[in-house]
């Protein structure tokens, strides 16, 4: 059963996909958490949410509209944190609950939640279609090109921005492109998981490879172990054990996260 | 005699936080090669003077003129490395001071890796090279962030209470090291420091401040100025001038 399983092609597009969104969202992910911005993948996963409903409210492609959606909420979130006393993570709150309610109302608009929406909630990997797959993989490839290109800027805003500053980096254009790079891949990642393990995808293969790393690039490339293991782990336990596919993968992570806990104890 | 060279040259600034008013009127120059010591008491406005001059902060009015193609290094007063848990290793942290000259794709030439090895070199810190930043101790850590501020060969070094964490040893060991970069390599020098030994050992002028300029010159005229007595009681080099 286990080997048959790569024999089907929904199957292989769930694992294609979902390891190259893993990727990204790990990759952006050790940024997020090191900056205290963690939470800002929940926010914009219900913030997608909204406008995936939106989306099915107006006949649009869920996806299309989302993708733009998502990106302008998560500069809406960085400039509230910026332009008021609130802190950042108050900040994510706002907009996350808001969003949440306008998707519940729109939902209710369109007589109750669908199968399509239910899908965006819980992510529903195994149900890919071809396009989402070419446009999952051209997203996270540009993602994760995007964070090499950037990683010298980004590695200084997130070890001491103020330096990164005077030092001549563009700290707030650099801050707005994590976000971006975020909100883009948190919109891929609620396929995968659902809007409400998505932002597990971003936090626990962060957490767990700062358990195990001593430098920055090394933290990086151990998270996006992590993500694909993860992924690909929950995808092969689902599918043999008949459990949901987002759920078993976000345990799978904390399994991961768990034992590289474990190991850091030991260690000392 | 050739007049000296203007490292900064600041004019009327006035800074602001909201309509609170933190520095008003300052004037003053930093010949190149100075080592200049700004002090005063808490809440003098020393922070926003570096942070002004850094660009952290904006003035609300007066001007900030460096000399054409300075190059400025900085050492903020609190950095990341309070966190033990960043996972960044010193050379990494070293290799930052480069980044934002790195034009794409912003890789490490075989140059910066050089530059990167003389900044650990010079400040004897090539042993920890592959140690992870948190676990070093806060001199070795303050050590790590003045080569990450050296590594691209600034000529103006800006430094704001670098020394607060330090024992008296890795005091001593930490002005060494700048006083050798002003001497020997001609960085000129801005310290925001409350260290009344390192003023009156290592400093060759000083801008004593409280929200405006009461002091700036020389540093022997400094010790015979009675404006900053009260604050600091200096050990007095000249007999008359004993500090109680």
């Amino acid at each position: 059963m286990f080997f048959e399983m790569f024999t089907y092609a929904f199957v292989q597009r769930a694992l294609v996909c979902g390891t190259f969104i893993a990727l990204s969202c790990a990759a952006l992910g050790c940024f997020l958490v090191l900056r205290r911005f963690s939470m800002i993948g929940d926010g914009l996963a219900h913030a997608g949410f909204a406008a995936v409903a939106l989306a099915l409210v107006i006949g649009a492609s869920p996806l299309a509209l989302a993708i733009p959606l998502v990106m302008l909420m998560s500069l809406g979130i960085l400039k509230l944190g910026e332009k008021t006393t609130l802190y950042g993570e108050t900040a994510i709150g706002l907009v996350s609950s808001l969003a949440m309610a306008c998707a519940i109302l729109l939902a209710s608009l369109a007589g109750g939640f669908s199968v399509d929406l239910y899908g965006y909630l819980f992510g529903s990997i195994l149900a890919i279609r071809e396009s989402e797959l070419v446009l999952s993989i051209a997203l996270s490839t540009a993602v994760i090109l995007a964070i090499k290109v950037f990683y010298r800027y980004l590695f200084s805003i997130t070890y001491d921005e103020e330096f990164a500053k005077v030092s001549g980096i563009k700290t707030g254009l650099v801050g707005k492109i994590l976000i971006l790079l975020t909100a883009l891949t948190v919109v891929l990642g609620m396929r995968v998981v659902g809007t409400l393990l998505v932002s597990s995808l971003i936090i626990f293969p962060a957490v767990t490879a700062l358990q195990l790393s001593k430098g920055f690039r090394a933290t990086i490339l151990i998270a996006m172990a992590c993500g694909a293991i993860s992924v690909t782990g929950g995808i092969a336990a689902s599918f043999c054990l008949d459990l949901p596919t987002g759920a078993t993968i976000v345990v799978v992570n904390f399994l991961l996260f768990a034992a590289a806990f474990a190991f850091s104890r030991m260690r000392g | 005699m050739r007049e000296q060279e203007t490292a900064i040259a600041v004019r009327d600034l006035c800074v602001r936080y909201g309509q609170y008013e933190v520095l008003s009127g300052i004037d003053f120059t930093v010949p190149a090669g100075d080592f200049l010591a700004i002090a005063g008491p808490n809440g003098s406005g020393k922070t926003t003077l570096v942070k002004t001059l850094a660009g952290l902060l904006p003035a609300a009015k007066g001007e900030i003129v460096f000399a054409p193609g300075i190059k400025l290094g900085y050492l903020p007063q609190k950095t990341a490395y309070a966190d033990p848990r960043f996972p960044a290793t010193v050379r990494e942290v070293v290799a930052s001071g480069i980044a934002a000259r790195k034009t794409f794709p912003r890789r490490l030439i075989p140059h910066d890796k050089e530059r990167i090895e003389d900044a650990l070199g010079l400040l004897q810190i090539e042993d920890l090279a592959d140690k992870r930043i948190g676990r070093l101790s806060g001199g070795q850590q303050q050590r790590v962030h003045l080569a990450r501020a050296l590594v691209d060969n600034p000529s103006l070094l800006i430094l704001d209470e670098p020394t607060g964490a330090l024992d008296p040893r890795s005091r001593e060991c930490f002005y060494s090291t700048l006083l050798h970069l002003n001497r020997q390599h001609g960085v000129s020098i801005v310290i925001v420091t409350h260290d009344v030994h390192a003023i009156g050992e290592y400093a060759a002028s000083v801008l004593y401040l409280d929200r405006k300029v009461l002091f700036h010159g020389p540093l022997a005229e400094f010790e015979m100025d009675a404006t900053p007595q009260h604050y600091f009681g200096m050990h007095r080099r000249h007999g008359n001038h004993e500090a109680p």
